[in-house]
């Protein structure tokens, strides 16, 4: 089972798990990726009720495991906050770090709370350490590198604090994730010192291994999968659809906000000629002052519509839109696996010498290949899940947020009515019909 | 709306407006519209008998002639404005046109609107002139040029660019003057700003149009959440499509500034008559000062203001007595003349300060409940506005909650 990073995760996920006493005779033929037997037993992501001792370790059994992380939300054992961006000056560069502090019940953590920062590199290693373990799972993406415009950007406010959020939702979503979150790599990026960190990060597979495996993945990239099951493709078809739906309305939302931006312009001009005007007046001064402050204060809560929504759907739809990378990388994987396997299978029927070793590789292939199917099928329904949760609570929010607009400036402009009838009364004049 | 005499006689309106083509003065072929002008005498309406109304058709250039006719004949009146020859302050390229069909109907309304204003004024509505422009559609034209108001016209354009500095200004005219210009210039630039927002605010609303579109082909790919997508994206259509009935509204705030911003013109064009009047005073009494002074001389022999006359008179030697003796006599002719003269200006003078003074009152009323009454209108129409978003929101958090 060559090409997947040796870890030492420990076998049991969940502290509330239940771990039957003997798993001897279910454990799969795999010699070297611990990650893969904490998916294949059943002490997998299950949380003690809703485990069976007897359940076999079928492939189809795992996906079931996948629907009891339904009860998560109750059981949620782990929360990791990411803060306090700090900026540090050495003698080669200037970097942001950002506070990670985690608070656990997890047996297998050492202590209760954990304080460590982290810089951008280090989320970055952590995601490629766990995409390289499971290759068909999907890992929710981290904000881009800083967007070209100089170096100046990289440390403008705005940027940093949308960077943080995105790296916040990052590491808990890995914290929510049933394989991800009993993952060993990332217990040690919530809980070593740096240095503990710097020194662990430089273990791992030798670089001539790793080379090895991507000629690999290339080859069987080349070759090509020949008979890609269906929903596999269907599954294709919808991350391309999908990834053009996403990345319009991250346009369009953008878009907005520049309309919006240049209207606030515009109308933050009114308000003071109307109060200019007020000087002129007498018996209108009143009106037109208090016009004047309608007017202004509207502007106030237009420019807070503006920040929600950069703060709130963007973020979102821009992750979203990520994730379809994602996405099509892991099919892309998967074929890739599928290919190799295909390959394997072809030299058996053609070759006449190893034919014992070519079995041997072949049934690693058959194994991998089912495994990572499993793992993609289960993984899509979650993320499918997850995506259909943030979706829908960030256009409810952005909905809720522009009622809760209209409804100030509805006040603002009442009140005003509500002045100048009084006044009108009292003067004996107006008719409001 | 005060009750005039003519107003208790009939109702005015402006109903329709149509095109026309025809061969202009220079014999080319021209297309311009017409505006159709009802009047109904008013008890007939409230007998309840409704005969058809007398009508006939007017272009604007009419309208234009009216104006300059009542502008010359009666200078101390805040003169209602036209609404504008050519669309101004415009937030979208397309009703810059003055054949569109929404710039023609705003233009209607405006033309209503000062037929309206003319015949409530307690001056302008008794005009003979006026009424004929209601009543007799043809040879009307004639009948106002007959009064020879163009060659007054001319003089006064004249004389109201002209530069010239008064002495003493009656101070309410001068502040008048002042705040003419001040509101001119207040209301350009709200207008501007305005048209501005107004546009901006359009594309806001307009591209929320393509949620619609995006949440449709979304729909289409999704199981669970198709639904919800699908009605939340006809709410986000609604919400885009509201913006038209919005700025529409709108743009009646916006005419209602723009007559004011027009008034300010024709207040300032009285207060500039009140300064030509004391202007014409001054330099009456200015002539009659400085002949007085030559009499005094001339009488006494001492000369006091160097005079060439008397420059002369030194080289050449002094006049015979019978010389001055024709010369006193005749400026006490002068002088007369010129007492006669300041008197008239004088109480020109007054009588236009007292009716002007009376007619700015007036306006100072009718402009505070005007411009009070629309700045109420905004605000109802932006609390409109408000409630429309909340619908629509409220909505659409429905659908997403669906999804």
């Amino acid at each position: 089972m060559s090409g997947f990073v040796v870890d030492s995760t420990v076998s049991s996920g969940n502290s509330s798990v239940a771990i039957p006493t003997d798993i001897s005779g279910q454990i799969l033929d795999l010699d070297e990726d611990d990650d893969l037997e904490v998916f294949s037993k059943d002490t997998t992501v299950t949380d003690g009720s809703s485990f069976n001792a007897s359940m076999q370790t079928s492939p189809a059994s795992m996906i079931n495991q996948y629907k009891f992380e339904e009860d998560a939300e109750d059981t949620k054992d782990i929360f990791v906050t990411v803060d306090n961006p700090e900026s540090h000056v050495t003698a080669i560069e200037t970097y942001i770090t950002y506070r990670v502090v985690t608070k656990t019940t997890r047996s297998e953590f050492d202590s209760s709370e954990f304080e460590v920062r982290r810089r951008y590199q280090d989320f970055l290693w952590l995601k490629g350490r766990l995409e390289e373990a499971h290759p068909t799972l999907i890992v929710h993406p981290l904000p881009e590198k800083f967007v070209v415009k100089g170096m100046v950007e990289r440390f403008n406010e705005d940027f940093i604090e949308t960077r943080r959020r995105a790296l916040h939702r990052f590491l808990n979503k890995i914290a929510e994730h049933p394989i991800f979150s009993s993952s060993e790599d990332f217990k040690i990026f919530l809980t070593a010192a740096s240095g503990e960190l710097t020194s662990y990060k430089k273990q791992g597979p030798g670089f001539l291994s790793r080379m090895g495996e991507t000629v690999k993945a290339v080859a069987a990239a080349v070759r090509g999968v020949r008979n890609r099951p269906q929903e596999f493709t269907e599954m294709q078809e919808y991350v391309e659809a999908f990834s053009q739906k996403i990345s319009s309305l991250d346009k369009v939302t953008q878009r907005i906000v520049r309309e919006q931006k240049e209207y606030l312009e515009e109308l933050k001009e009114c308000g003071p000629t109307y109060a200019l005007w007020s000087q002129s007046e007498e018996e209108l001064a009143e009106p037109l002052k208090d016009v004047a402050g309608c007017v202004d204060r509207c502007c106030k809560e237009t420019e807070e519509q503006v920040k929600n929504l950069n703060d709130n759907l963007i973020p979102v739809l821009h992750e979203y839109a990520l994730c379809t990378d994602t996405l099509k990388a892991v099919l892309r994987r998967r074929d890739n696996i599928q290919a190799d396997f295909e390959a394997k299978t072809e030299a058996l029927a053609t070759k006449k010498a190893d034919r014992d070793t070519m079995r041997d590789d072949l049934d690693k292939a058959e194994d991998r290949l089912e495994w990572a199917n499993n793992a993609l099928k289960s993984d899509w329904t979650r993320w499918q899940k997850d995506m259909r949760t943030d979706l829908r609570s960030a256009f409810v929010d952005t909905a809720e947020r522009n009622v809760n607009y209209y409804e100030k400036c509805l006040a603002v402009w009442e009140s005003f009515l509500h002045s100048q009838r009084t006044d009108a009364e009292g003067n004996g004049n107006v008719d409001f019909s | 709306v005060e009750r005039t005499s003519l107003l208790k006689m009939m109702e005015i309106s402006v109903a329709e407006a149509e095109k026309r083509t025809g061969k202009n003065a220079v014999n080319m072929q021209e297309t311009y519209t017409v505006y159709l002008i009802e009047t109904r005498p008013v008890d007939a309406a409230s007998e309840g008998t409704n005969p058809v109304p007398d009508s006939l058709w007017r272009r604007y250039s009419e309208f234009e002639l009216l104006r300059n006719y009542l502008l010359v004949t009666y200078p101390f009146s805040v003169v209602p404005p036209l609404p504008e020859k050519r669309a101004e302050f415009v937030w979208h390229k397309l009703s810059a046109d003055n054949m569109d069909p929404d710039f023609v109907e705003r233009r209607r309304v405006g033309l209503e609107n000062f037929l309206l204003r003319v015949a409530s004024h307690p001056d302008l509505s008794s005009d003979k002139i006026f009424y004929s422009f209601l009543t007799e559609e043809n040879g009307w034209k004639e009948t106002v040029f007959e009064t020879g108001f163009q060659a007054k016209a001319d003089s006064r354009l004249k004389a109201l660019n002209a530069t010239f500095r008064v002495k003493n200004p009656d101070k309410r005219f001068a502040e008048m003057k002042h705040y003419g210009d001040e509101l001119q210039s207040v209301i350009s630039q709200l207008l501007r700003v305005r048209a501005r927002a107004a546009d901006r605010l359009y594309g806001v609303y307009k591209v929320h149009g393509n949620y619609g579109r995006v949440f449709s082909e979304w729909s289409a790919i999704e199981k669970e959440m198709g639904d919800g997508l699908q009605s939340a994206g006809h709410h986000m259509d609604a919400y885009a499509a509201s913006v038209d009935d919005i700025l529409e509204e709108e743009e009646h705030y916006a005419d209602q500034l723009k007559e004011y911003l027009f008034y300010a013109d024709a207040l300032r064009a009285v207060c500039r008559k009140h300064e030509l009047t004391q202007y014409e005073l001054e330099m009456a009494a200015q002539d009659l000062t400085s002949k007085k002074q030559q009499r005094e001389e001339l009488a006494t022999g001492t000369i006091r203001t160097f005079s060439l006359k008397g420059m002369t008179s030194k080289l050449f030697g002094q006049e015979t007595p019978e010389q001055r003796e024709a010369k006193l006599k005749m400026l006490e002719t002068q002088i007369e003349e010129g007492e006669e003269l300041v008197k008239e200006r004088n109480a020109e003078c007054e009588e236009f300060v007292k009716s002007a003074w009376v007619d700015i009152e007036r306006f100072k009323e009718q402009k505070d409940h005007d411009l009070r009454e629309a700045l109420i209108s905004y605000a109802i129409m932006q609390i409109s506005m408000c409630k429309k978003g909340i619908q629509v929101w409220n909505n659409a958090k429905e659908c997403f909650s669906k999804m």
